[in-house]
Protein backbone atom coordinates (compact mmCIF):
# COMPACT_ATOMS: atom_id res chain seq x y z
CA UNK A 1 0.00 0.00 0.00
CA UNK A 2 2.92 2.14 0.90
CA UNK A 3 4.30 1.83 -2.79
CA UNK A 4 1.56 2.45 -4.18
CA UNK A 5 1.47 5.74 -2.70
CA UNK A 6 4.62 6.79 -3.37
CA UNK A 7 3.99 5.63 -7.09
CA UNK A 8 1.63 7.39 -7.03
CA UNK A 9 3.14 10.77 -5.45
CA UNK A 10 5.97 10.74 -7.98
CA UNK A 11 3.53 10.82 -11.10
CA UNK A 12 1.88 13.61 -9.45
CA UNK A 13 4.66 15.53 -8.84
CA UNK A 14 6.37 14.59 -12.38
CA UNK A 15 3.13 15.23 -14.60
CA UNK A 16 2.06 18.68 -12.08
CA UNK A 17 6.09 20.09 -12.66
CA UNK A 18 5.50 19.42 -16.56
CA UNK A 19 2.14 21.69 -16.44
CA UNK A 20 4.08 24.32 -14.33
CA UNK A 21 7.25 25.11 -16.50
CA UNK A 22 4.33 25.27 -19.71
CA UNK A 23 2.47 28.22 -17.19
CA UNK A 24 5.78 29.63 -16.44
CA UNK A 25 5.95 30.03 -19.62
CA UNK A 26 3.01 31.03 -20.42
CA UNK A 27 2.83 33.41 -17.42
CA UNK A 28 6.48 35.15 -18.35
CA UNK A 29 6.79 35.09 -22.10
CA UNK A 30 5.17 35.91 -25.00
CA UNK A 31 4.92 32.06 -26.65
CA UNK A 32 1.54 30.96 -27.21
CA UNK A 33 -0.08 27.82 -25.97
CA UNK A 34 0.11 25.99 -29.51
CA UNK A 35 3.67 26.83 -29.55
CA UNK A 36 4.22 25.14 -25.76
CA UNK A 37 2.41 21.58 -27.34
CA UNK A 38 4.60 22.18 -30.20
CA UNK A 39 7.50 22.57 -28.45
CA UNK A 40 7.11 19.81 -25.76
CA UNK A 41 6.98 17.06 -28.21
CA UNK A 42 10.00 18.02 -30.29
CA UNK A 43 11.62 18.35 -26.54
CA UNK A 44 10.32 14.62 -26.00
CA UNK A 45 11.54 13.61 -28.70
CA UNK A 46 14.83 15.12 -28.01
CA UNK A 47 15.00 14.31 -24.29
CA UNK A 48 14.58 10.56 -25.23
CA UNK A 49 16.81 10.70 -27.88
CA UNK A 50 19.69 11.57 -25.29
CA UNK A 51 18.51 9.43 -23.03
CA UNK A 52 17.00 11.40 -20.51
CA UNK A 53 13.62 10.67 -20.95
CA UNK A 54 13.22 6.78 -20.79
CA UNK A 55 14.43 6.36 -16.87
CA UNK A 56 11.66 9.29 -16.21
CA UNK A 57 9.32 7.01 -17.57
CA UNK A 58 10.52 4.54 -15.79
CA UNK A 59 10.31 6.44 -12.31
CA UNK A 60 6.83 8.22 -12.74
CA UNK A 61 4.97 5.94 -15.45
CA UNK A 62 2.08 8.34 -16.43
CA UNK A 63 3.46 11.34 -14.45
CA UNK A 64 5.84 11.30 -17.95
CA UNK A 65 3.75 9.49 -20.43
CA UNK A 66 0.58 11.91 -20.55
CA UNK A 67 2.22 15.31 -20.69
CA UNK A 68 2.87 15.73 -24.87
CA UNK A 69 6.32 15.28 -23.86
CA UNK A 70 5.45 11.89 -23.80
CA UNK A 71 4.12 11.63 -27.17
CA UNK A 72 7.48 12.90 -27.98
CA UNK A 73 8.60 10.13 -26.36
CA UNK A 74 6.38 7.37 -28.10
CA UNK A 75 7.61 9.50 -31.72
CA UNK A 76 11.05 8.62 -30.54
CA UNK A 77 10.66 5.33 -29.35
CA UNK A 78 8.72 4.31 -32.76
CA UNK A 79 11.39 5.48 -34.53
CA UNK A 80 14.30 3.42 -33.15
CA UNK A 81 11.89 0.20 -32.81
CA UNK A 82 11.12 0.68 -36.65
CA UNK A 83 14.97 1.20 -37.52
CA UNK A 84 15.86 -2.03 -35.95
CA UNK A 85 13.71 -4.32 -37.66
CA UNK A 86 13.80 -2.44 -41.04
CA UNK A 87 16.31 -0.03 -41.41
CA UNK A 88 17.06 3.58 -42.44
CA UNK A 89 12.79 3.19 -43.76
CA UNK A 90 11.98 3.14 -40.47
CA UNK A 91 12.89 6.50 -40.01
CA UNK A 92 9.94 7.20 -42.35
CA UNK A 93 7.54 5.18 -40.59
CA UNK A 94 8.54 4.68 -36.96
CA UNK A 95 7.34 8.24 -35.29
CA UNK A 96 3.90 7.56 -36.75
CA UNK A 97 3.42 3.89 -35.65
CA UNK A 98 3.94 4.84 -32.32
CA UNK A 99 1.74 7.35 -31.79
CA UNK A 100 -1.01 6.04 -34.23
CA UNK A 101 -3.02 5.01 -31.48
CA UNK A 102 -3.61 8.48 -29.53
CA UNK A 103 -3.80 10.57 -33.35
CA UNK A 104 -6.47 7.88 -34.40
CA UNK A 105 -8.38 8.54 -31.35
CA UNK A 106 -8.61 11.99 -31.26
CA UNK A 107 -9.42 12.33 -34.98
CA UNK A 108 -12.24 9.77 -34.48
CA UNK A 109 -13.37 11.59 -31.35
CA UNK A 110 -13.01 14.48 -32.70
CA UNK A 111 -15.33 13.47 -35.57
CA UNK A 112 -17.91 11.93 -33.40
CA UNK A 113 -17.89 15.34 -31.47
CA UNK A 114 -19.16 17.10 -33.86
CA UNK A 115 -21.65 15.00 -35.20
CA UNK A 116 -23.53 14.36 -31.77
CA UNK A 117 -22.77 18.45 -30.20
CA UNK A 118 -23.73 21.40 -31.09
CA UNK A 119 -20.92 24.02 -31.48
CA UNK A 120 -20.77 27.56 -29.35
CA UNK A 121 -22.19 30.39 -31.39
CA UNK A 122 -19.37 32.44 -33.32
CA UNK A 123 -18.96 35.68 -31.14
CA UNK B 1 3.99 57.77 9.29
CA UNK B 2 7.58 57.71 8.28
CA UNK B 3 8.96 54.83 6.20
CA UNK B 4 12.15 54.99 3.72
CA UNK B 5 11.97 53.23 0.59
CA UNK B 6 13.62 49.79 2.04
CA UNK B 7 10.84 49.26 5.07
CA UNK B 8 7.83 50.69 2.61
CA UNK B 9 8.74 47.80 0.00
CA UNK B 10 8.56 45.39 3.02
CA UNK B 11 6.00 46.70 4.09
CA UNK B 12 3.38 46.79 1.00
CA UNK B 13 4.27 43.57 0.17
CA UNK B 14 2.73 42.40 2.80
CA UNK B 15 -0.63 44.08 1.75
CA UNK B 16 -0.30 43.64 -2.05
CA UNK B 17 -2.03 41.15 -3.58
CA UNK B 18 -0.87 37.25 -4.00
CA UNK B 19 0.99 36.82 -7.13
CA UNK B 20 -1.20 35.70 -9.85
CA UNK B 21 1.42 34.01 -11.52
CA UNK B 22 1.77 31.59 -8.09
CA UNK B 23 -1.53 30.74 -8.11
CA UNK B 24 -1.19 29.57 -11.61
CA UNK B 25 1.09 27.58 -11.28
CA UNK B 26 -0.05 25.79 -8.23
CA UNK B 27 -3.38 25.10 -9.95
CA UNK B 28 -1.47 23.88 -12.94
CA UNK B 29 0.65 21.74 -10.29
CA UNK B 30 -2.67 20.19 -9.26
CA UNK B 31 -4.88 19.56 -12.09
CA UNK B 32 -1.92 18.76 -13.93
CA UNK B 33 -1.38 16.11 -11.84
CA UNK B 34 -4.41 14.44 -10.68
CA UNK B 35 -4.61 13.45 -14.66
CA UNK B 36 -1.47 12.32 -15.07
CA UNK B 37 -2.69 10.03 -11.66
CA UNK B 38 -6.04 9.27 -13.60
CA UNK B 39 -4.01 8.18 -16.19
CA UNK B 40 -1.64 5.84 -13.73
CA UNK B 41 -5.04 4.60 -11.93
CA UNK B 42 -5.96 3.41 -15.63
CA UNK B 43 -2.97 2.19 -16.24
CA UNK B 44 -2.84 0.00 -13.66
CA UNK B 45 -6.64 -1.23 -14.17
CA UNK B 46 -5.88 -2.52 -17.23
CA UNK B 47 -3.01 -4.40 -16.75
CA UNK B 48 -4.71 -5.67 -13.75
CA UNK B 49 -7.28 -6.69 -16.16
CA UNK B 50 -5.34 -8.59 -17.79
CA UNK B 51 -4.89 -6.52 -21.05
CA UNK B 52 -1.27 -6.99 -22.00
CA UNK B 53 1.71 -3.84 -21.64
CA UNK B 54 1.38 -3.17 -25.29
CA UNK B 55 -1.98 -2.36 -25.42
CA UNK B 56 -2.44 -0.97 -22.16
CA UNK B 57 0.51 1.44 -23.76
CA UNK B 58 -2.22 3.02 -26.65
CA UNK B 59 -4.82 2.00 -24.37
CA UNK B 60 -4.26 4.53 -21.54
CA UNK B 61 -3.85 7.71 -23.45
CA UNK B 62 -6.50 6.80 -25.86
CA UNK B 63 -9.34 6.59 -22.85
CA UNK B 64 -7.31 9.92 -21.67
CA UNK B 65 -8.28 11.49 -24.97
CA UNK B 66 -11.83 9.76 -25.18
CA UNK B 67 -12.74 11.52 -21.44
CA UNK B 68 -11.41 15.05 -22.51
CA UNK B 69 -13.44 14.70 -25.81
CA UNK B 70 -16.60 13.99 -23.74
CA UNK B 71 -15.67 16.61 -21.13
CA UNK B 72 -15.03 19.11 -24.14
CA UNK B 73 -18.66 18.16 -25.81
CA UNK B 74 -20.41 18.78 -22.43
CA UNK B 75 -18.54 22.68 -22.08
CA UNK B 76 -16.75 21.64 -19.03
CA UNK B 77 -13.43 21.24 -20.23
CA UNK B 78 -13.21 24.97 -21.06
CA UNK B 79 -14.79 25.43 -17.18
CA UNK B 80 -11.46 23.30 -15.82
CA UNK B 81 -8.92 25.34 -18.28
CA UNK B 82 -9.57 28.47 -17.28
CA UNK B 83 -8.88 27.59 -13.58
CA UNK B 84 -5.78 25.32 -14.53
CA UNK B 85 -4.37 26.38 -17.32
CA UNK B 86 -1.49 24.62 -18.53
CA UNK B 87 -2.69 22.04 -16.46
CA UNK B 88 -4.94 20.61 -18.85
CA UNK B 89 -3.30 21.82 -21.95
CA UNK B 90 -0.03 19.90 -21.09
CA UNK B 91 -1.02 16.57 -20.82
CA UNK B 92 -2.58 14.64 -23.92
CA UNK B 93 -5.98 15.87 -22.51
CA UNK B 94 -4.73 19.32 -24.52
CA UNK B 95 -4.38 17.39 -27.65
CA UNK B 96 -7.60 16.05 -27.78
CA UNK B 97 -9.57 19.28 -27.09
CA UNK B 98 -7.27 20.70 -29.61
CA UNK B 99 -9.02 18.67 -31.70
CA UNK B 100 -12.38 17.98 -30.76
CA UNK B 101 -13.11 21.40 -29.80
CA UNK B 102 -12.75 23.14 -33.35
CA UNK B 103 -13.89 19.90 -34.98
CA UNK B 104 -17.11 21.14 -33.04
CA UNK B 105 -17.41 24.74 -33.71
CA UNK B 106 -16.86 24.65 -37.25
CA UNK B 107 -19.28 21.74 -37.95
CA UNK B 108 -21.13 25.13 -39.84
CA UNK B 109 -18.28 25.15 -42.54
CA UNK B 110 -19.44 22.01 -43.33
CA UNK B 111 -17.77 17.93 -42.69
CA UNK B 112 -14.83 18.65 -45.14
CA UNK B 113 -12.99 22.29 -44.98
CA UNK B 114 -14.50 22.90 -41.43
CA UNK B 115 -14.75 19.71 -39.33
CA UNK B 116 -12.09 17.93 -41.26
CA UNK B 117 -9.82 21.01 -41.72
CA UNK B 118 -9.86 22.46 -39.05
CA UNK B 119 -9.74 19.80 -36.58
CA UNK B 120 -5.95 19.60 -37.44
CA UNK B 121 -5.41 23.76 -36.75
CA UNK B 122 -2.78 23.21 -33.59
CA UNK B 123 -2.98 19.44 -33.46
CA UNK B 124 -1.68 19.44 -37.28
CA UNK B 125 1.96 21.73 -36.14
CA UNK B 126 2.15 19.58 -33.21
CA UNK B 127 1.77 16.40 -35.74
CA UNK B 128 3.90 17.36 -38.31
CA UNK B 129 7.55 18.73 -35.69
CA UNK B 130 6.62 15.71 -33.70
CA UNK B 131 6.84 13.79 -36.66
CA UNK B 132 9.98 15.65 -38.30
CA UNK B 133 11.83 15.38 -34.93
CA UNK B 134 11.22 11.36 -35.24
CA UNK B 135 12.76 11.42 -38.61
CA UNK B 136 15.86 13.32 -38.06
CA UNK B 137 16.38 11.25 -34.47
CA UNK B 138 15.22 7.99 -37.07
CA UNK B 139 18.31 9.05 -39.65
CA UNK B 140 20.81 9.13 -36.45
CA UNK B 141 19.80 6.53 -34.88
CA UNK B 142 20.61 4.57 -38.02
CA UNK B 143 23.75 5.33 -38.08
CA UNK B 144 24.21 4.85 -34.19
CA UNK B 145 22.62 1.62 -34.85
CA UNK B 146 25.45 0.30 -37.55
CA UNK B 147 28.32 1.73 -35.73
CA UNK B 148 27.14 -0.72 -32.90
CA UNK B 149 26.77 2.30 -30.30
CA UNK B 150 23.42 1.89 -29.45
Amino acid sequence: MREICIDFLLVFAVGGGFCVIAQLLIDYTKITPARILVSYVVAGVILTAVGVYEPLVKLAGCGASTPLTGFGYSLARGVESAVRDRGLVGALTGGLTGTAGGITAAMTCGFIAALVFRGKPKT
Amino acid sequence: MNLDANTYQVYAKGYGKKSPVLRDCACAFLVGGIICCIAEGLYRLYLHLGIPETNVRILTPVSMVTLAALLTGFGWFDKIAKFAGAGTLVPITGFSNAVVSPAIDTKAEGFVLGVGAKMFIIAGPVIVYGTLASVVWGVIYYFLHRGGIV
